[in-house]
């Protein structure tokens, strides 16, 4: 029961959103955007279980002090002030439980949420991933030492989208005559751009949606029930 | 004060950059203060901001203003706290009702959503006459979309072992979805150095003042 029961209940939901294609009429319609609107807010309340279980892992590795538990107290403490600011007095337009904070941000400049927003979420954020511009490097390198056919298909394939969509790609080959332009190197990766590029996407796309529709008949018809988790 | 209060927002920004920029040496304390900083921060702004433009607009606000006429909307409310209950062992099986609903939903939704976008509108785009083109450069384009795009769904095909011809034609989709993957790669190289560059520009410029 524990399990056939929420089968059922995906198999009734699933139905009835596949139904409503196929009859553009009541109730079928409101059925649908209802099940839409239901849909987005156990969204909501599922990201506040995942908000909880980090905030139990955390709280478990600081109690027990486990390793680098100092770390994660930082986190747990940036966690705290980043909600309680947020809840108090909002986010950009919108205001808080405390209001708009007026004489917060006269005093300083914005609403304290943004300014932890601006001045330490940002910075991290964009630092943390132009950080990855050096270990992308180093990948690079990795991969051009395979000298497979693949790889260095790979290689220069980036290296002419990287100098074709640059500066440099302009003033390197920009002497090129005219019957020669498609040599151009921004004509060049325009040309990768809009063939070779678009027929993978359209192969990745084609082959995952076959994938997505095959997995949803089989979710919908109970088959694959692994989402269910084991028999707790 | 609000000049102090901005010198103070970049000086704290020009700390966590420098602290996550420590990596590049080793892994340090700095770089798991600011790490684990970062989590913490992104997670706090994510909850706020489904709180904000989910939670309020769509359940809170909507049960305050007329909750007789929005009480079908506690069967969501219920639902969701349904999920909540995940948390201890004992209750966790509860939370299947929930996660059934939202799989059905997302899988009837999203058969008909892939099936039209990614299925028949792709195929439809690859059905093209690839001789009807104004230039040379865009027939031998068109012939390539249309092997690469076919070849390309073949090595996807893994029901039946590839072998003989059937290789070949998978090892010409294996080229044409490597072509891709280093476009892909091309761009996110120029996005993370845009980033980086970015970054430095704030750390020499609004931080230090060395750019005008």
């Amino acid at each position: 029961m524990k399990s056939s029961a929420p089968l059922f209940f995906a198999f009734i939901v699933g139905v009835i959103v596949l139904l409503s294609e196929f009859i553009p009429h009541s109730p079928f319609n409101q059925i649908v955007s209802t099940l839409e609107g239901w849909f987005m807010i156990i969204s909501g309340f599922a990201i506040l279980l995942g908000q909880i279980s980090l905030i139990r892992m955390n709280t478990h590795k600081i109690v027990h002090k486990l390793d680098n538990w100092q770390y994660h107290l930082a986190g747990l403490i940036s966690f705290g002030l980043m909600l309680v600011l947020g809840l108090l007095w909002g986010m950009q337009e919108t205001p808080g439980i405390m209001g708009d904070a007026a004489g917060i941000q006269a005093w300083l400049g914005q609403k304290p949420f943004d300014y932890l927003f601006e001045n330490a979420y940002l910075p991290l954020s964009a630092t943390l991933f132009s950080l990855l511009a050096f270990f992308i490097a180093s990948a690079a390198y990795r991969a051009f030492i395979i000298r497979g056919l693949e790889s260095n298909l790979l290689m220069i394939t980036a290296i002419i989208v990287i100098i074709g969509r640059t500066s440099i790609g302009t003033m390197l080959t920009g002497w090129l005559p005219e019957n020669l332009q498609f040599w151009h190197f921004p004509n060049l990766a325009d040309f990768i751009m809009e063939f070779p590029n678009t027929a993978a996407q359209r192969a990745i796309l084609i082959s995952a949606g076959l994938g997505i529709v095959g997995s949803s008949l089989r979710i919908i018809l109970g088959i694959e029930r692994s989402y269910l988790g084991g028999d707790k | 004060m609000i000049s102090i209060m901005n010198t103070m927002g970049i000086w704290l920004a020009a700390f966590f950059t420098l602290c996550i920029f420590s990596f590049l040496y080793k892994d340090n304390p700095f770089y798991k203060f600011a790490e684990q900083v970062f989590v913490g921060l992104s997670a706090a702004y994510w909850l706020v901001y489904i709180i904000y433009s989910i939670m309020v607009p769509n359940l809170f606000a909507k049960l305050a203003e007329d909750f007789s006429g929005n009480m079908i909307l506690l069967i969501p409310a219920a639902l969701g706290l349904m999920m909540l209950m995940r948390i201890h062992p004992k209750t966790q099986w509860v939370s299947r009702y929930p996660i059934a609903i939202m799989v059905g939903t997302t899988a009837g939704i999203s058969m008909l959503r892939y099936m039209k976008s990614d299925i028949l509108q792709q195929l439809t785009a690859t059905m093209i006459n690839p001789f009807a083109a104004a230039t040379t450069a865009e027939v031998i384009g068109n012939l390539l979309m249309i092997i690469g795009t076919i070849c390309g769904v073949y090595f996807f095909y893994f029901s039946k072992k590839q072998e003989g011809v059937s290789k070949a034609v998978s090892k010409v989709g294996i080229w044409f979805l490597m072509v891709s993957f280093g476009a892909t790669f091309g761009y996110t190289v120029m996005a993370r150095i845009s980033l980086l560059i970015g970054r430095l520009d704030f750390l020499l410029g609004d931080w230090l003042h060395l750019l005008k």
